[in-house]
């Protein structure tokens, strides 16, 4: 794999073998962590947002920039917003105001993220991380640190502080891991929200997040697909899965009356390997005869505004109730997505609620009611299949996914953001034969994040990517050799997005693979032909043509 | 190594305080009686206008760090410590927190190992540590009741016995004392020895452990090696305990050591990191319950935004929308 923004695997793999055991990069001989510079360089920066997608959205500080200039042209007193910012916010969340006192610094984080065991940077240390802010903080917001400036490692706002603060809570995921560990909770992904609602003020931000944030508003998607070209692009997944089931399924758009709006995020719907998922939905939707229609409009499940503000999270987030609420639908079913899943399951019904126009989410075809969804009136494709195929709904031939051998990577936000641990378990169990679970300090409540969420998937950001993803690929590759694992599935769009590079990186030879897409292999369909390939047309083992397992 | 020395150097300045006061300047009346409720009054004032400033903040949105299986359908074995339902585990779960360190039991440590290969080990030292200096702390605060108390209640008896049966010294050792100091010698070390602890700690951080330190050793050293005369330590206790205000028959000057830095420590603690005794509970990733899709929670300040409506929408695509043969409102 060549990338210019990282190195060749070899040679970073070589570096990590240098530095073995030792998990810090470099000698500090004794200096302060404010005294360590702020390095840009290829591969660890995303780059600036254009000036034409911040008019559009009406944000500050429009500029042509790049994070290596010198003089990042701050808008004239921005030292004074972003205290008037900081003040702001420390009244409106309790969370960053207790988060910004209590801390001990116990460095039980300190070796939890994954930037920090990929990269040995000591400010990717969560701790260090809120220390960049907190030293701030103290500064300004507290009378006896400041008189103590020295002893209580308290600093003034400057611009390099603005750049490290650029750098490293954009090498922050909002993954959460950290936050399992901390005896007082802290969050780090909240004190990051916090400071990149800062940047975002006086203009320093990323294209990765803003373009998609652009896109999603006007056209409803993060890509910016006009409507017509997204149901044509729907219609072409029906056409391929026509071509390896034989069963033409029926998707419908816009109608009014159906039972359920389907949302999942567009890189399901666009990217490979999530188109694969969304056949894999299609199918699950055809065999079991539901309802649904899926949007144009509100056609994103993923909330990039959860990367650039409060604000943003419910401007984007309103559409998916006004939509349920104009057509008329019962409940909406969600796909596989992560931090969409957060933003659904913490901030939905607070922010646009009460989704009084919706009813109580029922299955209609097993008649479960969706208790701990009573609100939000939004279900989980995990929990509703994994209901499925629990009252034998579903017919499965899980053989037909004897060609892979599985393992399976919680995504950080349905981890640690809503408790999700057993349905994608349930359900993979279901439909594959081969399962293996990473190592346990990597699964579940302490999964590792792909390196690439909260908006840094970007290209350029390569080097770090790559970095941030090595504890997951780690894990993976552990697998790989006790089990001969090949297959890595997740339910998350980003992972779909992200991990193919990683695995490419670091473990070559394991494909990454969203759950309902092995569903959709393994459902025995009304009608369909002689299945020989999986939805990806690759040959499905003891099912080829020379095979006779009738 | 400044920002281990000067706090260093500073309880050792504060120490001199009071030897210097009460040698020099016969200020006993100050030292026994008006720094003492000084010092009380700015903890109690200053916790209260901690929590009170925190509680008043709101919390916009439901949290939780969820760390285990959420309730959802009928037969999935869920979780209610590490992801709780309904408030009250919500409350179990930050009382597992704050007295037994549900968090830091879990703690790691990875290794990078060749391969490379990133690998996990148990990591229980912060969390011993951090429970045998918590808990015994409290313990030795406790046991201090029986100078502040005309008769000693039945508990605190019997956490004294527990506390010395291995009765070896003359007075009885207490198991606390011995423990707090192991505890607080092994936190400053590993502040000191590990690469990472030493970057990312502070003066702040050493500063209080080096109070509490000089207080045990002080401590001890009243009862076991100088002796100090408890019937005045009494005796002013049970003033102070009263309210009163009559000046201290003379006690030993070490005595006003330690009672001083007990000062400093008691109104050190609402303008530091020692808050967290306070933060801990407050925490909303920690004491929200996961419950935020069956019931609604709701944000005092939630702001009324615009966003762009579906008819927005369809103004400006129904032209593509048609002749795709998508359904729309307006022909």
């Amino acid at each position: 794999m060549s990338n210019k923004y990282a190195l060749k695997p070899d040679e970073l793999k070589k570096e990590f073998e240098q530095k073995k055991p030792r998990l810090l990069k470099g000698e500090f001989g004794g200096k302060d962590w404010w005294d360590l510079p702020v390095e840009f360089r290829d591969g660890n920066w995303c780059f600036p947002a254009k000036p034409e997608v911040l008019d559009e959205l009406h944000f500050a500080n429009p500029r042509k920039w790049a994070a290596t200039d010198k003089d990042w042209q701050l808008p004239a007193g921005w030292e004074k917003t972003i205290r008037d910012g900081m003040k702001d916010r420390l009244k409106r969340f309790r969370s960053f105001k207790v988060f910004m006192d209590s801390c001990v610094r116990c460095g039980a984080c300190a070796d939890k993220c994954h930037f920090f065991l990929g990269t040995g940077d000591p400010k990717n240390m969560p701790v260090l991380r809120a220390e960049l802010v907190r030293s701030v903080y103290r500064n300004d917001f507290t009378g006896l640190a400041k008189i103590l400036k020295d002893f209580s490692g308290s600093r003034t706002l400057t611009q390099d502080v603005i750049k490290e603060w650029h750098m490293y809570f954009h090498q922050c995921t909002e993954c959460r891991r950290c936050s399992v560990f901390c005896p007082m909770g802290i969050d780090t992904a909240e004190i990051t929200m916090m400071v990149r609602e800062l940047l975002n003020l006086i203009g320093v931000n990323n294209n990765w997040i803003l373009a998609p944030v652009a896109n999603c508003n006007r056209t409803g998607n993060h890509l910016g697909i006009e409507p017509h070209t997204f149901e044509q692009n729907i219609m072409s997944l029906v056409d391929d899965i026509e071509d390896v089931t034989g069963v033409k399924v029926n998707p419908t758009f816009n109608r009014k009356g159906a039972e359920i709006l389907f949302i999942t995020p567009s890189g399901d719907v666009f990217a490979d390997p999530g188109v694969y998922t969304m056949m894999g939905y299609l199918l699950l939707f055809h065999h079991i005869g539901l309802d649904y229609t899926i949007s144009t409009y509100a056609s994103e499940g993923g909330n990039f505004g959860m990367f650039t503000s409060n604000e943003m999270m419910k401007k984007i987030n309103a559409k998916m109730y006004h939509e349920a609420k104009r057509l008329g639908v019962k409940w909406i079913l969600g796909g596989e997505c992560g931090h969409m899943w957060r933003v659904v399951h913490q901030y939905m019904n607070t922010m646009n609620g009460p989704a009084d126009f919706l009813k109580e989410p029922v299955s209609p075809i097993t008649g479960t009611k969706f208790t701990n969804a009573k609100t939000t009136k939004m279900v989980h494709i995990a929990e509703f299949t994994a209901d499925l195929i629990k009252h034998g709904k579903l017919k499965l031939d899980p053989t037909r996914n004897d060609h892979l051998r599985t393992t399976f990577h919680d995504s950080c936000n349905v981890a640690r953001g809503m408790g999700m641990f057993e349905e994608p378990r349930y359900v993979l169990n279901k439909v594959c034969n081969v399962f293996h679970e990473m190592p346990e300090n990597t699964i579940k409540e302490q999964t590792f994040c792909c390196g690439s969420g909260s908006g840094l998937n970007a290209e350029e950001f390569m080097d770090t990517r790559m970095r941030g993803g090595f504890p997951r690929a780690s894990a993976v590759a552990h697998v790989r050799e006790k089990h001969k694992v090949d297959s890595l599935v997740t339910i998350c769009a980003i992972d779909r997005a992200s991990l193919p590079a990683l695995m490419r990186y670091w473990n070559p030879g394991v494909t990454v693979y969203g759950l309902h897409e092995l569903v959709g292999n393994a459902l025995i369909m009304q009608g369909e032909k002689k299945r020989t390939e999986d939805l990806r047309e690759n040959p499905m083992a003891g099912f080829g043509e020379g095979d006779d397992d009738e | 190594m400044k920002k281990v020395l000067k706090p260093l150097i500073a309880v050792i300045v504060l120490a001199l305080i009071p030897w210097a006061g009460i040698t020099y300047g016969k200020l006993d009346y100050v030292f026994a009686i008006v720094i003492p409720y000084a010092a009380a009054a700015i903890l109690v004032l200053g916790m209260f206008f901690r929590l009170i400033d925190w509680i008043r903040r709101p919390v916009p949105f439901n949290i939780p760090t969820t760390c285990g299986q959420e309730q959802s359908l009928d037969w999935v074995k869920t979780n209610p410590l590490e992801c709780p339902s309904n408030p009250f585990m919500a409350a179990v779960r930050v009382l597992s927190e704050v007295f037994l360190f549900r968090s830091l039991f879990r703690n790691t440590k990875a290794e990078l190992h060749g391969g490379p290969k990133l690998v996990y080990g148990s990591h229980k030292w912060l969390w011993l540590g951090g429970l045998a200096f918590h808990w015994s702390m409290l313990v030795i605060v406790i046991r201090h009741a029986r100078f502040f108390l005309e008769t000693l209640p039945m508990p605190i008896g019997l956490l004294e016995t527990f506390d010395s049966f291995l009765d070896v010294t003359v007075p009885a050792f207490y198991l606390t004392d011995a423990l707090a100091l192991a505890a607080i010698t092994f936190l400053v070390l590993r502040r000191l020895s590990d690469e990472k602890m030493r970057l990312l700690s502070l003066s702040t951080d050493y500063f209080p452990l080096f109070l509490f330190g000089a207080i045990a050793v002080i401590g001890i050293s009243m009862r076991y090696v100088t002796k100090v005369n408890v019937m005045p330590v009494k005796a002013l206790a049970m003033t102070l305990a009263h309210f009163g205000f009559d000046a201290p028959e003379p006690i030993g000057v070490l005595f006003y050591v330690h009672l001083f830095l007990v000062c400093v420590l008691l109104a050190y603690i609402p303008f530091s990191k020692l808050v967290h005794m306070g933060g801990i509970f407050l925490s909303p990733t920690r004491n929200l319950p996961n419950n935020s899709r069956a019931r609604r929670h709701v944000n005092p300040w939630n702001p009324d935004i615009k966003f762009r409506t579906y008819a927005e929408y369809e103004d400006e695509f129904r032209e593509k929308m048609k002749k795709a043969g998508l359904p729309v409102e307006k022909q």
